[in-house]
């Protein structure tokens, strides 16, 4: 499914990624783990195309196809979903709005048919209904007002309705209390298929209680310094990333 | 959403400015330049009676001692007013012609805008579609009003200016320049001087009007100037929408649109004043060509509980100087103000409202949506202003700004005076960019950037398009559209 080799990006013209590899298989589930300022976040917008993340040497590939050489759109029609560490508001556009036009200029995009509004909301009514939220929501402005939690549970909702091939969690944990962290774990699990592949980044073990991965990775330095099973994120939870200070 | 897409498919299909297009016909010019004997030739053209001869000549009097104003946050050549034609009619038109003497020139020309003039076309609509009349203006005469004998069966007055100068003198002595006085200001006074035709508009008392009432303004004469004067009139208990629209070639140089629109309610009586102003802008790069619109629009709210509404869609003209006022002279009346002014290329923009609260109990609401991109500059001028003997009156003002691109500037102004202590008041205003970051947001979510940068703009400009007619909603959207396209790089 991805496929990283050698991937080098830099900020503002300072190099955060320094050679990153790594590979995601159809189906698996993988974890991205690692201290403060390790490119967590860069690798995310990197994959996804996020404008000032710029690509200087390596590739990504999905399904081999070239990603660096499409547009975030383009990308986000391959089947390519980012939940957002920080979500955007965008005022004046209710929520059910965005989700149905933004389904439907994916559809067009791969040459299909737009969703109707009757299955669109019946979709949207059950999945909304699975995350607990309160449907009246859905018609407010999109996250305008919306606490972190609400915010978090909007992302895996719109998920939920793009049904995207390759998701990356970018710390979906953070600002979410213990019950609403449950919730949006059972949402995320029920996205997991044979088909699909998820790369789920986050500082906590925790999380990883919930969405169980199949392998676990520590990005240190801009590159991926170590690969394990499940094991290994409990052994960070221990011992913390000093070990792998010394890789940057 | 719907209507982005199909926003988007008709920008594709659509090149920046679309209503660039001259008409070519022969017409008929007054000598160039402004003096007394132009004056004199505009109203024998018109077949005008004396007292409106010398009421022109009295305004024309009064503006040569005038000097044009300075204070507005726009910049532009001084303006040559011997250097324009201050009338400019299709040949050969006398009296009001019926469609079949129309030139077929100019019958092209509205189909082409998009503008039903043919009744039966209108009625042989799709069951539900918007039935509307239209006065159709071309440079200085109305070529054809549509419905009016529709219209008359209720007792509604729905014709050029001109016309109601011959067959309803009575009206229009009592009320022309009641609102907008001969000497309010520089434009308006020469206006007042020079107007050519514009709509006018008497809803009888109790009156509803029965269909949605519209003009449209087409500047085609080259070197020429637009200066329509339009007068509505709603009588007591009665109600009216009325719309204006505008368009124009597109040519080097710049031309002057002054116009002067004067709105009177009486007791409860209720206007709705829409205007979706699409004046070329001129060019993007080079600010050459271009509308200046110099406008003065204002509402005498006469009547008790009555009640005005200004809606403006403000996208063409190379410069907006345009107030549309309201004032609260009736108690318990309400003056209404929502705009959507949105400035790219080279355009400037100064506009803003005033709400002159005189009567006990008046209320006013004001929503601005500014929007600037490119190299523009988009000011909100605004005046809140309460009387001694306005008590109890309330306003809320909320002014927001969005910038696209770090070349754009937005300002505002708004100007508060209160003179008596029972009034409320409350301003809000707000300036934000459109962020990468949103952008970014909604494209990682499949938008294209055209599609993501429209559909915040949208959600921007929201609360005013919902203030518009239906049909005029959609329109303004695809303008809207249109006006910012390619202004994310």
């Amino acid at each position: 499914m991805l496929k990283i080799e050698g991937l080098r990006a830099e900020v503002g013209g300072t190099e955060i990624l320094k050679g990153l590899t790594l590979e995601v298989p159809t189906g698996e589930v993988h974890a991205i783990m690692g201290p403060n300022g390790a490119g967590k976040s860069t690798l995310s917008y990197v994959l996804t195309g996020r404008p000032g993340y710029e690509v200087t040497a390596g590739s990504a590939e999905l399904d081999g196809e070239d990603l660096l050489a499409l547009l975030p759109n383009e990308r986000a029609a391959k089947g390519m979903f980012l939940s957002f560490q920080y979500p955007l508001e965008i005022p004046g556009v209710p929520a059910l709005t965005f989700i149905r036009t933004a389904l439907n200029a994916q559809r067009k995009a791969r040459g299909e048919a737009d969703v109707t509004a009757p299955e669109f909301m019946k979709l949207v009514r059950l999945r909304a209904g699975e995350l607990k939220m309160d449907f009246d929501m859905l018609k407010r402005a999109l996250n305008v007002g919306f606490s972190g939690g609400e915010k978090k549970r909007m992302e895996i909702l719109q998920m939920a309705m793009l049904s995207p091939r390759l998701s990356i969690l970018d710390e979906t944990d953070s600002g979410l209390d213990i019950d609403a962290l449950r919730i949006v774990s059972e949402g995320v699990n029920a996205l997991r298929g044979p088909d699909r592949s998820m790369l789920v980044i986050t500082h906590y073990q925790r999380l990883l209680d919930y969405i169980r991965p199949d392998r676990v990775h520590v990005l240190a330095g801009g590159r991926i310094v170590a690969s394990g099973g499940p094991e290994l994120a409990l052994e960070l939870e221990r011992e913390g990333y000093d070990k792998y200070a010394g890789a940057a | 959403m719907v209507a982005v897409k199909k926003t988007v498919q008709q920008v594709e299909n659509l090149e920046k400015y679309q209503h660039g297009f001259v008409t070519s016909i022969e017409q008929d010019f007054a000598p160039k330049g402004l003096s007394a004997d132009t004056i004199a030739f505009i109203s024998e053209k018109k077949g005008e009676p004396k007292w409106m001869l010398d009421w022109r000549m009295a305004a024309y009097e009064r503006w040569l001692a005038l000097n044009e104003p300075d204070w507005a946050k726009v910049s532009f050549p001084k303006i040559d007013f011997q250097d324009s034609y201050y009338y400019a009619a299709p040949k050969e038109r006398t009296g009001p012609a019926s469609l079949d003497e129309v030139d077929p020139e100019i019958l092209e020309t509205y189909a082409k805008l998009g503008i039903p003039l043919r009744e039966q076309e209108v009625l042989a609509g799709v069951i539900g579609s918007p039935r509307y009349a239209v006065d159709a203006v071309f440079d200085s005469v109305s070529v054809v009003t549509t419905f009016k004998k529709e219209l008359a069966a209720v007792g509604v007055i729905f014709c050029p200016m001109s016309e109601a100068i011959r067959e309803h003198p009575e009206l229009v002595q009592k009320y022309l320049g009641t609102v907008v006085p001969v000497s309010d200001n520089y434009y308006a006074c020469l206006n007042s001087a020079v107007f050519s035709d514009g709509s006018f508009v008497y809803i009888p008392p109790g009156v509803r009007c029965p269909m949605e009432l519209s003009t449209y303004f087409r500047i085609n004469a080259a070197e020429s100037g637009q200066f329509e004067r339009t007068l509505i009139i709603a009588d007591a208990g009665s109600y009216v929408s009325y719309l204006e629209g505008c368009t124009a070639p597109m040519r080097d140089e710049n031309q002057l649109h002054a116009a002067v629109v004067e709105l009177v309610a009486l007791d409860d009586a209720e206007i709705k004043y829409s205007t979706v102003q699409n004046w070329y802008p001129g060019d993007p790069e080079t600010g050459r060509g271009g509308i200046y619109n110099f406008v003065t629009k204002r509402a005498d709210c006469r009547g008790a509980r009555s009640k005005v509404s200004w809606t403006q869609v403000e996208t063409g003209s190379a410069i907006t100087w345009k107030y549309p006022s309201c004032i609260l002279r009736g108690e318990g009346s309400v003056g209404e103000f929502y705009s959507i002014a949105i400035t790219n290329g080279r355009q400037q923009a100064d506009t803003g409202t005033k709400m002159i609260h005189l009567g006990a109990n008046t209320r006013s609401r004001i929503i601005s949506k500014g929007i600037s991109a490119g190299r523009s500059s988009n000011t909100y001028r605004g005046l809140v202003s309460i009387h001694p003997k306005a008590g109890g009156a309330r306003n809320f003002t909320q002014c927001d700004s969005l910038l696209i691109g770090k070349t754009c500037a937005a300002h505002t102004v708004p100007y508060v005076e209160a003179r008596n202590g029972s009034c409320v008041l409350e301003h809000e205003a707000t300036t934000t960019r459109l962020s990468e970051d949103q952008l970014f947001y909604a494209m990682q979510r499949g938008f294209s950037q055209e599609e993501a940068v429209q559909l915040l703009v949208n959600g921007f400009v929201k609360e005013v398009l919902q203030e518009l007619p239906m049909e005029f909603a959609v329109e303004a959207q695809k303008l809207v559209a249109i006006s910012l396209e390619g202004s994310v790089g």
